[in-house]
């Protein structure tokens, strides 16, 4: 008896430990509330001290951007809340202080594909009225992925998109459509390399290249009302393009692994004609010792039917709790956040893409950073990921089937009907 | 274990008797038991109090949780409203796999939503834990046996193997996740062109070899201490009798080094169960290695209280595995040693 008396209790605390690790998550999930109406209109008129919370400063720009900030502005001090340089962890975090409506995350950088949950659970401040922001000269993608129900939610901060990186030295012109790039792979045939590569292992990054591939062809995952509008021609031809192009070999194999490193890395050792990549590549690729395209690398916007294609919206927007006591001084900082000389210095400190379209054409700028031009094309023909408050749902529903689809394993018709059918029974 | 098989070999005199500590006086006995009793229930409260809000409030909480709806959006506002009572709905999302359609009604959940994996989740998951747990006893058993002989160097060899043990598991994910790329060390070194984390089974199995190498020293450890509570005496006498090696394995080794191996066994089960970081770094869940761990951490992200459901059946899925270990396992254990006592006197 000894020994049953000795296990039990160690197996329950065992079950306990285990099963406390698993509800932790959900312990905080009680009160979701709708509306906010009240909130929203409280404290307009408030100043004061106020709190911006964004994730990992790695580039230090932040810090001296507030600092310039706090010596114009003695009374309205901002206080940097610094989080992780996980955007999950980052996301989790915000929905933890939003529920528990703390006033003191008053300014907070939310990921584009974030303002759309957060503005339904009406957590974010509409920029309407009298909280209104000049957007004038922001490039419209970055607003439409700051907006919800044409209302927009946050202010626009910084900025990205794809990107073509091509071999100059093997491609004389690059190409401007996908049929064209296809076109061309004989000649990374000849030369024993993989033709393109994006992002297709099953994560984020593949959502990205599975919607850039769909949008790139007219079609759309989601149609202007929220509602997936996934079984058209133009969706399918677009996901049929990847789906041929691995069958084919023209994307190697091996890229079905591949995340943005590990693709950049394929690029960099010369084992790839063309690559579709977000602008962080260039200066790695041209300053890395063991990379061999250093002085051999060219720069397009993505491909698509006819003309430029359609890339998929990074970047992050500013957004107001709805919880802070000062608005006033919030809508001020925001502003600051979107000051051309803040985007310059964002660009050249931290090789933030602006948002504000002029300084795409800055000489001084461009001398900088030499993509500036190419992304330009990439961000105004840059149609934000499906912008909707079930986004984790529909990024998982995407995923889930447009990684067999590309692998062969999956007919183009039925991976795209049961991405639709997903979509619909978890967006109400 | 140290209750069973502590005292009785090593240590001479302590068999002695249990009654020595408090000598009673007679008279005041009762007081002092009395005020002992209360003095306890006063030095317990606080543990109680700490297990009651980090254990017993997180779980009730959960279970409460589970019957509720997630917020869902108002179409004329776009924004979220609550949920409401939504009965055994989220459980039966689960189980029966039922989303609910567009028009109001349920359908099969398609593939692309997280309530279509949940049986293909729990398979795996267990999939794992009882190729992971085989491998590692095996194993762990081998590498005890070495240990637990003298030999030059046996602390280094100790230190040695408990280096993967002393790893976090995210970093060992990302190691094996560096081995096993395209252009990585495994597919070098045999020079394959596998895609380790591109496809079904290769993938499972780099789970399963990274698991392995990280826990087998955990195993290891544990039935090297039920190894080492077994007196030489009894080997010396079975090589006087003229045992084979075998023989001794067989007759002393097993059978003493049961109860050690049988926690060590329940342990590594309840936590192979709830494997997480390792699928989710390495594989990110792809190619059919998504386990129930996995699967909770998605779903917090898409709605709270269907997420609690599901930790809710995890949370009995591993209870019940628990308690078939204990009941059935443990009373064999339970058995084998009242019987051997028996026999001694």
């Amino acid at each position: 008896m000894k020994t049953r008396n000795y296990l039990l209790p160690v197996a329950a605390a065992g079950v306990l430990a285990l099963s406390l690790s698993a509800c932790a998550g959900g312990g905080g999930g009680g009160g979701t509330t709708g509306g906010g109406g009240g909130d929203a209109a409280a404290n307009l008129d408030g100043r004061g001290p106020i709190t911006y919370v964004q994730g990992k400063d790695n580039s230090n720009v932040v810090r001296p951007l507030i600092e310039k900030w706090n010596a114009a502005h003695p009374n309205e001090k901002v206080t940097f809340k610094e989080q992780t340089d996980q955007a999950d962890q980052q996301h989790d975090d915000l929905v933890q202080n939003f529920q528990a409506k703390n006033a003191n995350y008053d300014v907070v950088s939310v990921d584009v594909v974030w303002t759309a949950e957060f503005a339904a659970k009406g957590w974010l401040q509409p920029l309407k009225d009298k909280m209104a922001l000049d957007t004038s000269g922001m490039l419209k993608p970055t607003l439409d992925a700051a907006s919800y129900k044409g209302t927009l939610y946050a202010a626009p901060e910084s900025s990205d998109g794809g990107i073509l990186y091509y071999r100059k030295d093997l491609v004389p012109t690059p190409p401007k459509t996908w049929d064209e790039m296809m076109g061309m792979c004989s000649i990374a045939k000849a030369k024993n390399i993989g033709c393109y590569a994006g992002q297709f292992s099953k994560y984020e990054g593949l959502t990205v290249n599975a919607s850039e591939a769909i949008n790139s062809f007219g079609g759309s995952v989601l149609d202007k009302d929220g509602k997936p509008s996934l079984n058209t021609e133009e969706a399918k031809a677009g996901l049929n393009n990847l789906v041929k192009a691995y069958a084919d070999g023209n994307i190697p194999k091996e890229a079905i692994t591949y995340k943005e490193e590990e693709s950049r890395q394929a690029f960099q050792d010369g084992k790839l004609l063309f690559l579709r990549n977000w602008p962080y590549v260039y200066n790695l690729a041209t300053t890395e010792g063991s990379s061999k395209v250093k002085n051999v690398l060219g720069m397009t916007a993505l491909p698509g039917k006819d003309g430029p294609g359609a890339s998929s919206l990074g970047g992050h927007s500013a957004g107001m709790s709805v919880y802070s006591k000062n608005k006033a001084t919030a809508l001020d900082f925001l502003k600051f956040l979107t000051t051309e000389e803040t985007q310059k210095f964002f660009a050249t400190q931290g090789s933030l893409a602006p948002v504000l379209t002029k300084l795409y054409d800055d000489k001084e700028l461009v001398a900088k950073l030499p993509y500036l031009p190419v992304l330009k094309t990439s961000i105004e023909n840059a149609v934000p990921r499906p912008v909707t408050p079930f986004y984790p749902a529909v990024t998982k529903a995407i995923q889930d089937n447009a990684y067999p689809a590309i692998k062969g394993e999956k007919a183009v018709d039925a991976a795209l009907s049961d991405m639709q059918k997903s979509i619909e029974t978890q967006s109400k | 274990m140290a209750t069973e098989l502590g005292p009785t070999p090593v240590k001479k005199p302590a068999s002695g008797g249990p009654e020595i500590h408090h000598a009673p006086k007679g008279v005041g006995e009762d007081n002092v038991i009395a005020s002992q009793g209360k003095w306890a229930s006063w030095l317990l409260a606080p543990t109680i109090i700490a297990l009651a809000v980090v254990i017993v409030y997180p779980i009730i909480s959960a279970i409460v949780m589970s019957f509720q709806a997630d917020a869902g959006l108002d179409p004329a506002t776009g924004l979220f409203t609550e949920g409401g009572p939504a009965g055994f709905s989220n459980y039966v999302n689960w189980i029966a796999q039922q989303c609910s359609s567009p028009d109001g009604g349920t359908v099969a959940c398609p593939p692309g939503t997280l309530g279509s994996q949940f049986w293909s989740a729990t398979a795996t998951t267990f999939f794992f834990t009882v190729v992971t747990v085989a491998l590692e006893t095996v194993l762990g058993f081998w590498m005890a046996m070495i240990m637990a002989r003298t030999f030059k160097g046996r602390s280094l060899v100790r230190a040695a193997v408990l280096v993967p043990w002393a790893i976090p598991t995210a970093v060992t994910a990302k190691l094996w996740l560096f081995i096993f790329a395209f252009e990585g060390i495994a597919n070098k070194l045999f020079n394959t062109t596998i895609l380790w984390t591109g496809s079904e089974w290769p993938a499972k199995w780099a789970v399963i070899i990274a698991d392995v190498w990280k826990t087998t020293p955990f195993m290891a450890l544990l039935i090297l201490a039920g190894l080492q509570m077994i007196p030489a005496e009894v080997y010396e006498a079975a090589k006087v009798d003229g045992a084979t090696a075998w023989q001794r394995f067989r007759m002393i080794t097993l059978p003493l080094v049961k109860p050690a191996l049988m926690v060590a066994i329940l342990f590594r089960t309840l936590d192979a169960l709830r494997m997480f970081d390792l699928p989710y770094i390495l594989t990110g869940g792809a190619n059919n290695t998504t386990t129930l761990s996995i699967l909770v951490i998605n779903q917090i992200r898409q709605g709270f209280n269907v997420a609690a459901a599901l930790s809710t059946i995890t949370f009995i899925i591993i209870f019940l595995v628990a308690f078939i270990f204990v009941r059935f396992l443990g009373a064999n254990v339970v058995e084998q040693q009242t019987g051997a006592s028996k026999g001694k006197k």
